[in-house]
């Protein structure tokens, strides 16, 4: 540890400590772009200086460690000249194109020369041109004439994902970021150099043009992908809904968690939102008859389900539960079996090709919740079995949910067998699929971001997922669904929210106990087992 | 005036009228690697010591006392340390570590040698100037005679190693980088070279004329080489003299010889139109100095008083006809162009000084550029990693300071 005063204040930090986390610690900001705490120090930007007493010059706080008894001033005249001196370098090159800029709103220029810059312009030559919305990659967009050349991408490129697609050629003011031949941006990362970009030079392809950011409201949420299930933030567009084509999911963006994703997503969960604006959404519960599908108002749906369920033997009922259902989903769907004496109960259904994994954050199984349902006993049976014994008759009544079983890895004809062979198919969750059209009653499920709850990642990791905005049509939450049937089965009461459902979940499961909302809260908290 | 100040005897340059002086033979005919015969009976501590006592500095620019740089090695270092020689000779106006390279290569050999004995360094890289191709080519097959004869590859390696040709590339640090195999960038520091410098082992980089001053500090001694110079810095380097003058060259003298002495005697005095204007005494990254101001000697301190430095002793001699502005506009343009760009301010300074001094030279100029450049000079003084921008504000302050009126008569309604 070493103890320092940073403007006067004295705080004690561990040895080895930049002056910029130091400064951070008490709540002082010491401007920086090409300093990121997941990436080496670059030092390139040179806007963190800041005056060390018995230093002659000021210094650059990013690579600069804490030492006892140092006072460091990042508020003198000649600190406050100097970074207004730096941000008028940056910015002599820089096209100015602020209105047609997707940064606009959240740019690291505007915010600082706001902050420490507010200086007359003098530069009145030619600027420097280079080349614009150059693709990189698949989700990358280039524009080289805003670029600051902090190196925060070549750097997470070089360090984080180790491919090394990036580096900056040419020299002096004819630098620009640009590929190594023969590469393209394309890793299972690329998105993030967006993130990090402290200005309008990389920008999403995906979201360029879109909705501007001042219009975005944001929530923070879990990624559904994969069992890591790395922390976001759900971006939302909901106050100019005729941008972006009207989806409601804006982009999604990585949210810091030291013990799960650090500072980053995958693509494939950055880019895999659709499903909760897309045209498959289901949207009204509904019932067939014949060839017919009728809509059904949920007053109507909820008795006409529950007396299904009810005309069967619990053993006549099988139960293939997802893992991309919540923990409180899950929980009541095993209170709802529990009480209907059905044993016939799984979650897991194998994927056609098995899902690529890394070892970065992608995890081969693309369920966010597997390790949730196994440790609330969905795992009672077997999914292949299930559909066996209905393709036997000896299963009559086959619940599904989400899954499109017709997509796994089993045989399309055993799988057909078994959804003909039941008298009776219901499918609940958020999108139709093959899997659906075969339902004879389909209950309509709200996706992640309009509903609240919480999953269980692979480490055992349970974090909350929040509600961005309303479900589409009429679709409810599952645990809300689920909670109705219960009530009708049993006559109990039913929870009005999800955080109801969890509290039960604590007081039943073992793995859960002691845990809620609160305890959870925005970093998660893990289960029992993977607490010891 | 003080006395003339040469070196009654030359020492770096004895070998220069030999025409095959760049061969073994030759080198030892003048009692070549006898210094070497002496120094491997010698504790590394004790050698190091002599050069700190012979105040021999760098000559690659920067002037550093070479013993304490050498000192900076940690003690008891387990793992491998470089040598590294910076032959990357690129400030304008400077040519003399060529000459070394080409007709003294053993010198540089036999330097390193005790060099590398001094610190504990077995592996040595020879970084030279790409643009360099005769002095490498002289250098390499020196290189091979040297193992040929046994005194390399019996405890010290050299590999010689071909710049691409960027001036950033003679920074320590950016050619540690490049060496690395790496974009020519500087580095940070701290870490320093000594400590954490090629390959991340303990290193040192010194110039091909500070290593070729070795050999003769061990053979006659510290004493005997301090003697030469100042109290400050001893022996006697190369002046790499161009420009307006009769006769441009490489001359050897004492490190304290009259900057007036040079131009008039060694380099044969002003051409053009005879009369002296300004002379820039250390390379284009030191001030310039106005003919009323060339009376100083030109040792390290010398030039720091008189408001500029020694640097690598490129003197740049310029006649009355010679127009400041437009040489101010050639040495900014220089910088625009090897500006590594790693720092945004040197980045993006360099770029527009050179254009506003464009715009001067052209008849373009604005009344508020002069003041501009200056602000932005002195804004971004001091900022960077590395020296190349302050070496830059140099010249953009000293030439527009010295002679602004010169500047002003070009910008219209000025």
């Amino acid at each position: 540890m070493a103890r320092l005063t940073i403007d006067g204040r004295v705080l004690e930090v561990p040895a080895g400590t930049n002056l910029i986390e130091a400064a951070r610690q008490i709540g002082i900001e010491i401007p920086h772009y090409c300093y990121h705490p997941a990436l080496s120090i670059a030092g390139q930007c040179r806007l963190c200086m800041v005056d060390i007493e018995k230093v002659p010059r000021p210094q650059v706080a990013c690579n600069t460690v804490v030492s006892e008894g140092m006072v460091v001033h990042t508020e003198t005249e000649r600190v406050l000249e100097t970074r207004k001196s730096i941000m008028e370098f940056h910015l002599i090159n820089h096209p100015l194109d602020c209105p047609v800029c997707d940064q606009a709103g959240e740019c690291g220029l505007q915010i600082y020369y706001m902050q420490h810059g507010l200086y007359d312009p003098r530069m009145m030559d030619e600027k420097v041109h280079k080349p614009k919305a150059v693709p990189l990659g698949p989700h990358v967009m280039l524009d080289a004439e805003r670029c600051i050349l902090c190196s925060r991408c070549v750097r997470f490129c070089d360090e984080v994902t180790g491919t090394g697609e990036l580096g900056i050629f040419n020299r002096g003011d004819r630098s620009e970021i640009g590929l190594f031949p023969g590469t393209e941006l394309a890793n299972n990362y690329s998105g993030n150099v967006v993130d990090i970009c402290p200005v309008g030079a990389l920008t999403d392809r995906e979201f360029r043009f879109q909705v501007r950011v001042w219009y975005l409201d944001t929530q923070k949420s879990i990624c559904p992908g994969c069992a890591r299930g790395c922390n976001i933030e759900v971006h939302v567009s909901r106050r100019r809904p005729h941008h972006a084509q009207g989806r409601r999911v804006a982009r999604l963006k990585p949210r810091f968690n030291e013990a799960v994703n650090k500072w980053w997503i995958c693509d494939a969960g950055r880019y895999g939102s659709d499903f909760v604006d897309d045209d498959s959404r289901l949207q009204a519960p509904t019932r067939r008859d014949g060839e017919k599908t009728l809509e059904v108002a949920w007053t109507d749906m909820i008795p006409l389900a529950a007396g299904l369920l009810r005309r069967y033997r619990g053993d006549e009922i099988g139960v293939i539960a997802s893992p991309k259902l919540s923990n409180e989903d899950l929980f009541l769907l095993k209170r709802l079996c529990d009480a209907l004496g059905v044993r016939a109960v799984d979650y897991r259904v194998p994927p056609a090709r098995p899902g690529d994994e890394d070892n970065l954050l992608v995890r081969a199984d693309k369920n966010p919740n597997s390790r949730g349902a196994e440790l609330i006993g969905l795992g009672l049976s077997d999914s292949r079995e299930i559909l066996a014994a209905a393709r036997e008759r000896r299963i009559k009544c086959l619940w599904v949910f989400s899954h499109d079983l017709l997509a796994s890895a089993w045989p399309e004809g055993e799988v057909l067998d078994g959804l003909l062979g039941a008298e009776t198919v219901i499918f609940q969750g958020t999108n139709a699929n093959a899997t659906s059209a075969y339902a004879h009653l389909v209950l309509p499920a709200a996706a992640y971001p309009e509903r609240e709850g919480t999953w269980t990642n692979f480490e055992g990791r349970v974090q909350r997922f929040r509600q961005a905005f309303p479900p589409l049509g009429r679709a409810l939450p599952d645990w809300e669904i689920l909670g109705r049937l219960l009530q009708d089965a049993q006559g109990a009461p039913r929870p009005a929210r999800a955080e109801d459902c969890f509290r039960d979940l604590a007081a039943a499961v073992p793995a859960f106990a002691g845990m809620s909302y609160r305890s959870i809260g925005d970093a998660g908290q893990p289960v029992r087992a993977a607490r010891s | 005036m003080s006395a003339p100040a040469a070196a009654a005897e030359p020492i770096l340059t004895r070998n220069f009228g030999r025409a095959d002086s760049h061969t073994l033979e030759a080198y030892r005919e003048t009692g070549g690697y006898a210094a070497w015969a002496k120094a491997r009976e010698m504790e590394p501590a004790a050698i190091t010591d002599a050069v700190k006592r012979s105040n021999l500095r760098g000559l690659g620019g920067a002037g550093f006392p070479t013993g304490t740089k050498w000192s900076f090695i940690p003690k008891g270092h387990a793992g491998p340390v470089y040598l590294v020689i910076n032959a990357d000779e690129g400030e304008p106006g400077t040519f003399k570590d060529r000459y070394l390279l080409e007709r003294d290569p053993h010198a540089l050999i036999e330097g390193m040698l005790i060099a590398a004995r001094a610190i504990g360094s077995r592996l040595a890289f020879v970084y030279v100037r790409g643009e360099y191709v005769v002095p490498g080519r002289r250098f390499s097959a020196a290189v091979r005679d040297a193992y040929d004869a046994g005194y390399l590859g019996r405890g010290l390696d050299i590999v010689v190693h071909r710049g691409a040709g960027a001036y950033i590339c003679g920074e320590e640090t950016g050619l540690i980088s490049s060496l690395e195999g790496k974009k020519g960038w500087p580095k940070l520091k701290p870490p320093f070279p000594a400590i954490k410098g090629a390959f991340g082992a303990p290193t040192i980089v010194n110039n091909v004329e500070t290593i070729c001053q070795v050999p003769h500090i061990i053979n006659r001694g510290p004493e005997w080489f301090a003697a030469l110079g100042t109290k400050t810095q001893g022996g006697t380097r190369l002046y790499s003299m161009s420009g307006r003058v009769r006769r441009p060259g490489v001359y050897e003298a004492s490190v304290r010889v009259p900057l007036r002495q040079l131009v008039e005697h060694y380099a044969g005095g002003v051409t053009g139109n005879g009369r002296l204007k300004a002379v820039v005494p250390g390379g284009a990254s030191a001030a310039i100095l106005r003919a009323d101001e060339v009376d100083v000697t030109m040792d390290v301190d010398g030039l720091k008083n008189a408001g500029t430095m020694a640097g690598s002793a490129g003197v740049i001699v310029m006649d009355e006809t010679v127009s400041i502005p437009e040489a101010l506009m050639v040495v900014a343009r220089f910088y625009a162009h090897e500006s590594c760009g790693q720092c945004t301010p040197c980045r993006e300074a360099t770029g527009w000084i050179y254009k506003m001094t464009e715009r001067i030279v052209e008849g373009r100029g604005h009344k508020e550029d002069l003041d501009t450049i200056l602000d932005v000079a002195r804004r971004g003084a001091g900022t960077t990693i590395c020296a190349f921008y302050d070496g830059a504000v140099g010249p953009y302050i000293s030439y527009i300071e010295k002679f602004r009126p010169e500047f002003e008569a070009l910008i219209p309604h000025g």
